[in-house]
């Protein structure tokens, strides 16, 4: 007996006022216009003004267009036919599969206790040694590409994905380009896993308002998954355009801006979605691959900066390659300790080494005499950035390893390392002839 | 319960607007209800009959005209035994209870007491029939773990009062009444083990303040001998992420020389509470010999959970502190970030619409901040003896750049200033503290001078680096060029620490007062070399050596073994008279 009204107040943005009575905090309303029938969610209540974000945008909503309420919040579907299937933003297939409308959960729900949680520990392996031997990934890791535009984030998102084991794969796509939508779904599908795949897809063309849902929606989806004991492995891309719909929302709620526009609850708002990366203990896990790209390239922007504070990590992705700078995967001590007993080791010892290249780089530059240590680290840094960094490097971690002290024993004596004596007498390389 | 109650009129995130009819206090707790659920609530403004509470909880499905029942307490804490080991929410609910009932997601609106009520606990009265007590008095005690913990006569108490009946030894619950007392005006109050006090008001139930002068061993050589923090005082961690600010805070927690610490995760990851919460009680305090979980206490209110509670959890944690304080003993609080609850009070104000000040901040940032690291401090108690509650937070600042409003403030009121780098993080220069930018107020663990020639070092080898970078090696002299060598070696072998490591991860005073000396023996010796190459040779040999003797224990055979290579290489290139 949901009853409907018809006066709409005000139309900013994407957000109307109606007056009604009785409308919960949050609760999910259907609203007519002339374009079409659209969701719309309670987000402000005044008395009896009740403000709703309408997710397929106000265009085309007339002031004597119908609201009716619903009287619950914004859910999804959850079941095992989402498997292989493609939806929008709000749930509604894009696909041309079929409506699916049982066994309804909400989004967005509460946080893990965290005395729910475990201490991950097992090391998700991608045969990227600048990801396996400096920064390991681990399951249930929540790690953003940083990268400017143009960089190959996606391929590397895809490549990893394909590459995890993991029992299912739920891909959030906000504002994608729609080739890149259908690069994704034939990349997965190529590789036979569409069918383990469920793809939540805003893509540029879509209203702003679903790009906003895309996260809380995979992740429903993905933590009912990960309480089936399934390892879950969610792909966000490109969470820099879910935090321009929420400073659009923002902006259009007059809010006051904290930092170049963007509202002062970014931190919160985005650690809300990220925070669903788990481990249960007793149950499967999520993990969290997501995709930051840097306006202006710059890392102090709010977006990528307030993501880093958040997630367990980044790996930054710059001129088609995973920088040892700036890349770090904080997670890497819970798995790296475990793999071979010079993993650590050649981690350490090889930034150190790389960092002191690109010192000797700098002087270069400026037309200073090398020294004979300069010149063994100019060797070591270009060896280092052809044979570990290039990600068309596809090799094993003990592989990685291995050439990671032939590069050291080509160019330097042991003790120039600083590698402590006990590890180079056990892995230093014989002289090659 | 309290029949005052109002209406919702407004809902904004978690700002809801409250007519009411009856008086309403300026931060007292309300409970939202909506359908069986009650959500906790806080008075934050005051506006004709309507009030503003920020809600403690998600509050959607809250509707306008839901009833609000005003409880006429303020926000408050439990304080009694059962305290220690426990992980609490910002509202002091006790998570691991609160994930037996709910299961793996917290649930709004369910709250349990802190205290466990089976637990019984051996008591000693320690005040007699006639005693004269003031607040803060001891009336008995109980063991709690490897800790006398006093049962003390309620900080709200002023005044004289008479003890009228004391309990027997024996062993009861928190909820026992341990003693009466009379007033000078009459008033009977009956104490129980368990008392309350609002988060947001200092404990002050002790003799005086005294200044922070005794060293606090951290175990982090370059905080101990160049940044030293003192019992009782107060610094701050600012730092971009991924810098250490973490690492720095639970390597702290766990080698930290003091009785009790206390880990409020406020804002941040919550992964990282588990690793503390996982392992803690695996661990072993070499001070004590007992789990180091029996030491700590997390107060847990991460980036995830609602953000008013954020905002309270540094006043639970720091209240507990105080508490403890009362015994006489020496408490740390770590908070990660303060950041966080800074961010927190910037959304409500947001919210209430108030005028922002910088990066939209409320006005009143600075002077809240000031407040807060007030409560740190050594106190001199009624019994004359001491206590301390030692403060440190981490700042997140937005950018990674010192020159924004939350970082200012603090530096404004802090003791020590630890400031991480983003260049020593990079280049993996572990704890990235900045030799030359951070510092401290108090007194360290080695001896001043050396340390002062070492900051030279410090000071002359970046001058020379950074020449270095105009003039090229080949313009550098060999002397300078030396003392560039000298400084990196200290940095690497001293600045430098494995907190990964058993043995590098805590340096002990006696340890670093030992190798301190012979580092500043090697900073201070006149040393020959033909050429730089030569040098750097030498200088790269010496710190893999001594790294090598970080990693050994102070008692074994090999400690001695390195010490007498070192003397060696340092004998070769050294001038003899
Ligand atoms: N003292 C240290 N020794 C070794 N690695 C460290 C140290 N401090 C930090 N790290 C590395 O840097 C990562 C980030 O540190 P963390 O303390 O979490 O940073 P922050 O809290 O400043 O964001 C860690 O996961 C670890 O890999
Ligand atoms: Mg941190």
């Amino acid at each position: 007996m949901h009853k409907v009204y018809h006066r709409i107040e005000q139309i900013a943005g994407n957000v109307i006022t109606v007056r009604a009575e009785g409308v919960a905090n949050g609760e999910l309303a259907q609203v007519v216009g002339t374009l079409g029938t659209s969701l719309a969610q309670v987000i402000r209540l005044e008395r009896d003004k009740v403000f709703l974000q309408v997710f397929a945008g106000s265009r085309g909503i007339s002031t004597d267009g119908q609201v009716r309420f619903l009287g619950h919040k914004m859910d999804v579907s959850f079941t095992e036919a989402l498997l292989g299937r493609v939806f929008n933003g709000s749930g509604q297939p894009r696909d041309n599969g079929p409506e699916l409308d049982e066994n309804r959960i909400a989004i967005g729900g509460p946080s893990v206790n965290p005395a729910k949680r475990i201490i991950p520990r097992k090391m998700v392996r991608t045969g990227i040694p600048m990801i396996d031997v400096f920064n390991s990934l681990v399951e249930s890791q929540k790690l953003p590409i940083f990268a400017a535009a143009g960089e190959p984030y996606n391929e590397l998102l895809a490549r990893i994905a394909l590459q995890a084991e993991v029992d299912i794969i739920i891909l959030g796509g906000m504002g994608l380009k729609h080739d890149d939508y259908l690069q994704f779904r034939d990349t997965l599908e190529a590789n036979g896993a569409l069918s383990r795949s469920i793809l939540f897809i805003h893509t540029a063309a879509d209203p702003t308002v679903e790009c906003q849902m895309v996260p809380d929606i995979s992740l429903a989806v993905a933590e009912q998954f990960a309480l089936q004991n399934k390892r879950v492995l969610v792909l966000l891309t490109d969470m820099t355009s879910f935090a321009d719909a929420l400073k659009e929302i923002a902006i259009t709620m007059e809010q006051i801006p904290a930092n170049r526009g963007y509202p002062g609850d970014l931190y919160s708002q985005l650690a809300a979605r990220y925070e669903k990366a788990v481990d249960f203990e007793g149950a499967g896990s999520i993990t969290i691959l997501a995709v930051t790209t840097m306006p202006g390239d710059d890392v102090t922007h709010p977006v990528p900066d307030n993501t880093g504070y958040i997630t367990e990590g980044q790996f930054y992705l710059r001129n088609g390659r995973i920088e040892p700078f700036g890349s770090l995967s904080r997670l890497k001590q819970q798995v790296n300790g475990k793999t071979r007993e010079d993993h650590r080791v050649v981690m350490n010892t090889m930034i150190q080494l790389y960092a002191s290249y690109k010192e000797t780089l700098e002087k270069q530059s400026m037309g200073f005499r090398m020294s004979a240590w300069d010149n063994k680290l100019l060797k070591y840094g270009e060896r280092f950035e052809k044979e570990m960094m290039d990600l068309s490097v596809n090799i094993p971690l003990e592989a990685a390893l291995d050439l990671g002290w032939q590069i050291m024993a080509d160019c330097f004596e042991p003790a120039e390392t600083g590698i402590s004596s006990k590890l180079t007498e056990k892995f230093w390389p014989q002289a090659t002839a | 319960m309290s029949e005052n109650v109002g209406r919702i009129v407004g809902i904004n995130g978690n700002l809801i607007t409250v007519r009411f009819d009856n008086p309403v206090t300026q931060s007292e707790v309300g409970y939202a209800r909506t359908g069986d659920v009650a959500l906790k609530s806080e008075v934050i403004r005051i506006r004709g009959d309507n009030a503003e509470l920020q809600v403690f909880e998600d509050t959607s499905g809250l509707k306008v005209g839901d009833p609000v029942e005003f409880s006429g307490n303020l926000l408050a804490v439990e304080l009694g035994p059962g305290l220690l080991a426990q992980v609490y929410d910002g509202l002091q609910n006790p998570l691991p209870k609160l994930a037996e009932q709910c299961g793996f997601f917290l649930q709004r609106g369910t709250y349990l007491k802190a205290l466990d009520r089976e637990k019984k606990w051996a008591y000693t009265p320690k005040a007699r029939k006639g005693d004269e007590v003031t607040a803060g008095d001891t009336l008995g005690t109980v063991p709690e773990g490897i800790f006398e913990h006093r049962i003390m006569v309620p900080f709200r108490l002023r005044g004289k009062y008479k003890v009228e009946e004391t309990l027997a030894a024996g062993s009861y619950n928190v909820d026992q009444v341990v003693a009466k007392l009379r007033g000078e005006r009459g008033d009977e109050i009956a104490v129980a083990m368990v008392q309350e006090w609002p988060v947001k008001v200092p404990i002050k139930a002790y003799a005086e303040r005294l200044r922070p002068v005794e060293p606090l061993v951290t175990k982090v050589r370059i905080i101990d001998t160049f940044f030293p923090v003192a019992r009782g005082g107060v610094y701050c961690i600012p730092g971009p992420f991924g810098a250490g600010k973490t690492v720095l805070q639970q390597i702290t927690s766990k080698h930290a020389d003091v009785d009790i610490v206390l880990v409020a995760a406020c804002g941040e990851r919550a992964g990282e509470v588990v690793e503390t919460l996982r392992e803690f009680p695996e661990l072993t305090d070499p001070r004590t010999g007992k789990s180091l979980m029996e030491r700590t206490l997390i107060i847990c209110n991460t980036s995830s959970m609602p953000v008013a509670a954020r905002e309270a959890s540094v006043y639970t944690a720091v209240t507990i502190c105080e508490y403890y304080r009362q015994m006489g003993l020496n408490v740390m609080l770590l908070a990660d970030s303060t950041s966080r609850w800074a961010q927190a009070l910037r959304e409500m104000s947001g919210r209430l619409e108030e005028i922002p000040g910088e990066e939209a901040f409320p006005a009143y940032l600075e002077s809240v901040i000031a407040a807060f690291y007030e409560r740190g401090g050594v106190v001199k108690l009624k019994d004359g003896t001491t206590g301390s509650v030692t403060i440190g937070g981490t700042v997140s600042p937005a950018g990674g750049n010192f020159d924004e409003p939350v970082t200012q403030a603090t530096l404004k009121v802090v003791g020590a200033f630890h400031g991480l780098n983003r260049e020593r993080s990079d280049a993996r220069r572990y704890p990235a503290i900045h030799p030359l930018d951070s510092w401290s107020k108090y007194p360290g663990v080695v001896d001043g001078q050396q340390v002062a020639q070492a900051r030279k070092t410090l000071r002359q080898g970046n001058e020379v680096s950074q020449m270095m970078k105009v003039v090229g090696e080949e313009g550098t002299s060999i002397e300078d060029f030396v003392v560039y060598l000298k400084s990196e070696f200290l940095d690497a072998t001293y600045l430098q620490q494995n907190s990964f490591h058993d043995v590098d991860a805590a340096t002990g005073a006696d340890r670093q007062k030992y190798v301190f000396a012979k580092i500043h023996g090697i900073l201070t010796a006149k040393v020959f070399f033909p050429d730089k190459d030569a040098a750097r040779k030498w200088f790269l040999q010496l710190t893999s050596v001594t790294k090598d003797w970080n990693l050994v224990p102070m008692d074994a055979a090999e400690f001695k073994q390195l010490e007498q290579r070192i003397d060696a290489m340092l004998a070769e290139v050294s001038e003899h008279a």
